[in-house]
């Protein structure tokens, strides 16, 4: 069930982790053995997420994290995936969601909750979207994710 | 007589080599006014020997559904407004096949739109409108239209596209508001609903009077049933009947993989074309066709395996393609322009797949089947190709064009509409 990582696909982001560092590096030199410690652990976080990317989010999000028009909503550049309110992407996932409206373009497809996702699998994978593609922002973390759990049960 | 696309590779090589034989004993009519110059590129089009193509217009807005008047104007139903104006009239005032006046009606986005005995009609994803045309097929009041159908229910299949009869009656899609009626829809492992509510007021197609106001979905027959949703669709002369094209369930792995590989799951169900009579039922949700075991298949959301055959009182497809190629146009050719052979057959425009990964994306064009007596009386093959820009497509966003709506001109050109950037394409046959 978890094979069939599509090859490019997993190149593209191998490839990223790799300059992911080197352009810490150049930015702030001075910082790079204080960074280097979180970078080697948000690797591990990005894998983990792929991983749960390619088995409960690909088909509908697509592997460049474009959505599908009409269909199912973009995660990359979109301001709900990567704004502040993680609140709010936590209880899409443990809640699902029906149809949204974006930039002017009606995505009309459910997509199914997942509450049989761990904590971790939604804050690895969650923290895989934001930090995909074109997107960057903070990670979510597992204590995150069960605190919404919490409220919405 | 079910004619199958078996592996889409082993057609395309089919073809391709048919492309070098094409058009040998056909004659030289050369039925398309003089000034109508195919574009240097065929418009990025791959067409059969003798085929060329231009573009009629480009950026126009998601263009869904065309029609073509007598007169060569193109109405163009868009997704979206643009500008205000939900249908786009193109009007070629020089005679060299480019639109250079475009105007714009309508205040509402929406996908359906054709012209019958006068009138031209347009959807939104909740009403049916018509407007009066005068004697050069132009819309007579572009703010006043007759709203025919209102209050319909939209969800996840909102398109509601038209086609009208020969006795006054309009069609009208109403896609179900689910994928496979689920207690919970998409769900992993998640039941169907026994029996299927969507059924009483969706996935279906339904009959109003074409020229009643204000008519409700009550006031319409429910004419054919058990179509998840139906976008393509025409109106067959020669059969006097209606055809539809079914877009199939998905995630048959995705909510079943103990009953479904991922790669079953990318080939299946077929995507389905259906001669509608009235009364006719095409299984959804109770059971889907597969084309390999070439049987309609128990869907596991009521106890299937994959295997357990189902719906003995439903229909079987005219034609059966692989899965999730979206097909968004249907149009049975009748025009003179084209070599005999596509006399009468259909032309259908696959918009193209978004769930086949693990596989490559496929669709992305535009398929002829040759009909004779109004059945199928040959293997499908692809017509228009290259629409994408790509040689393959891995998710859907990458596709340049995504062809949509088809139809048919005065001289007999064939109009290809694309949802994804707004070009109009025009295909014209010359000969060699």
């Amino acid at each position: 069930m978890k094979q069939l990582i599509p090859s490019l696909c997993l190149i593209l982001v191998l490839m990223s982790f790799q300059t992911q560092p080197k352009k810490q590096v150049l930015i702030k030199p001075k910082t790079a053995v204080v960074t280097a410690a979180p970078a080697a652990g948000m690797k591990a976080v990005l894998l983990r997420g792929k991983a749960v990317y390619l088995q409960q989010c690909l088909a509908c999000h697509q592997a460049d994290g474009g959505g599908v028009a009409h269909l199912n909503a973009p995660l990359n550049g979109a301001a709900a995936v990567v704004g502040k309110d993680k609140e709010k992407l936590i209880r899409i996932v443990l809640k699902g969601m029906k149809g949204v409206d974006i930039d002017d373009e009606s995505y009309n497809n459910t997509m199914a909750p997942h509450p049989e996702l761990t904590d971790q699998q939604i804050a690895d994978v969650l923290t895989y979207a934001r930090n995909s593609w074109t997107n960057k922002a903070s990670a979510v973390s597992a204590a995150e994710v069960k605190a919404v759990r919490a409220k919405i049960k | 007589m079910k004619k199958i696309i078996h592996c889409l590779s082993v057609t395309l090589a089919i073809i391709s080599l048919s492309y070098l034989t094409a058009g040998a004993s056909d004659s030289l009519k050369v039925t398309t006014p003089a000034g109508i110059v195919a574009d240097a590129d065929n418009a990025g089009l791959k067409l059969p020997n003798g085929f060329s193509a231009l573009k009629v217009a480009e950026n126009v807005g998601k263009s869904r559904h065309i029609v073509v008047t007598a007169q060569g104007d193109i109405y163009v139903k868009l997704d979206r407004v643009v500008n205000g104006k939900g249908v786009l009239r193109l009007h070629d005032s020089k005679g060299n096949g480019k639109a250079d006046n475009i105007t714009g009606l309508g205040n509402y986005g929406g996908t359906g739109i054709t012209i019958k005995n006068g009138y031209l009609y347009a959807s939104s994803n909740t009403e049916v409108f018509r407007y009066k045309l005068n004697a050069k097929n132009e819309v007579i009041n572009l703010d006043a239209p007759e709203k025919i159908i209102t209050g319909l229910g939209t969800g996840q299949h909102p398109s509601k596209s038209i086609v009208l009869d020969n006795e006054n009656h309009i069609y009208v899609n109403q896609g179900a508001y689910s994928n496979s009626c689920q207690e919970q829809d998409r769900t992993l492992g998640s039941k169907g609903k026994m029996p299927c509510p969507v059924l009483n007021d969706a996935a279906g197609i339904w009959q109003y009077s074409a020229d009643k106001l204000n008519q409700t979905q009550a006031d319409g027959v429910r004419y054919g049933t058990g179509l998840r949703n139906v976008v393509g669709l025409d109106w067959n002369q020669q059969t006097n009947s209606l055809f539809v094209m079914q877009h199939g369930r998905d995630q048959l792995f995705q909510n079943w993989p103990e009953f479904f590989t991922e790669k079953q799951s990318a080939e299946l169900p077929s995507e389905c074309m259906y001669e509608i009579k009235k009364g006719a039922n095409a299984g959804w949700p109770y059971i889907f066709y597969d084309h390999i075991q070439h049987k309609k298949i128990l869907a596991p959301e009521y106890g299937g395996d994959g295997k357990k055959e189902g719906g003995k009182d439903a229909i079987d497809p005219v034609v059966a393609f692989p899965g999730h190629l979206a097909p968004d146009g249907l149009l049975f050719y009748t025009g003179s322009m084209f070599p005999a052979k596509y006399k009468n057959g259909a032309f259908i425009a696959f918009h193209g797949s978004w769930n086949r990964a693990p596989l490559p994306q496929e669709g992305y064009y535009v398929v002829f089947v040759p009909f004779k007596n109004g059945k199928p009386s040959g293997d499908s093959e692809v017509f228009a190709n290259g629409f994408s820009g790509l040689a393959q497509v891995n998710s859907p966003g990458e596709a340049k064009h995504r062809p949509c709506g088809l139809a048919q001109g005065p001289d007999g050109s064939l109009y290809v509409s694309d949802d994804a950037k707004g070009t109009i394409y025009r295909i014209i046959y010359k000969g060699k």
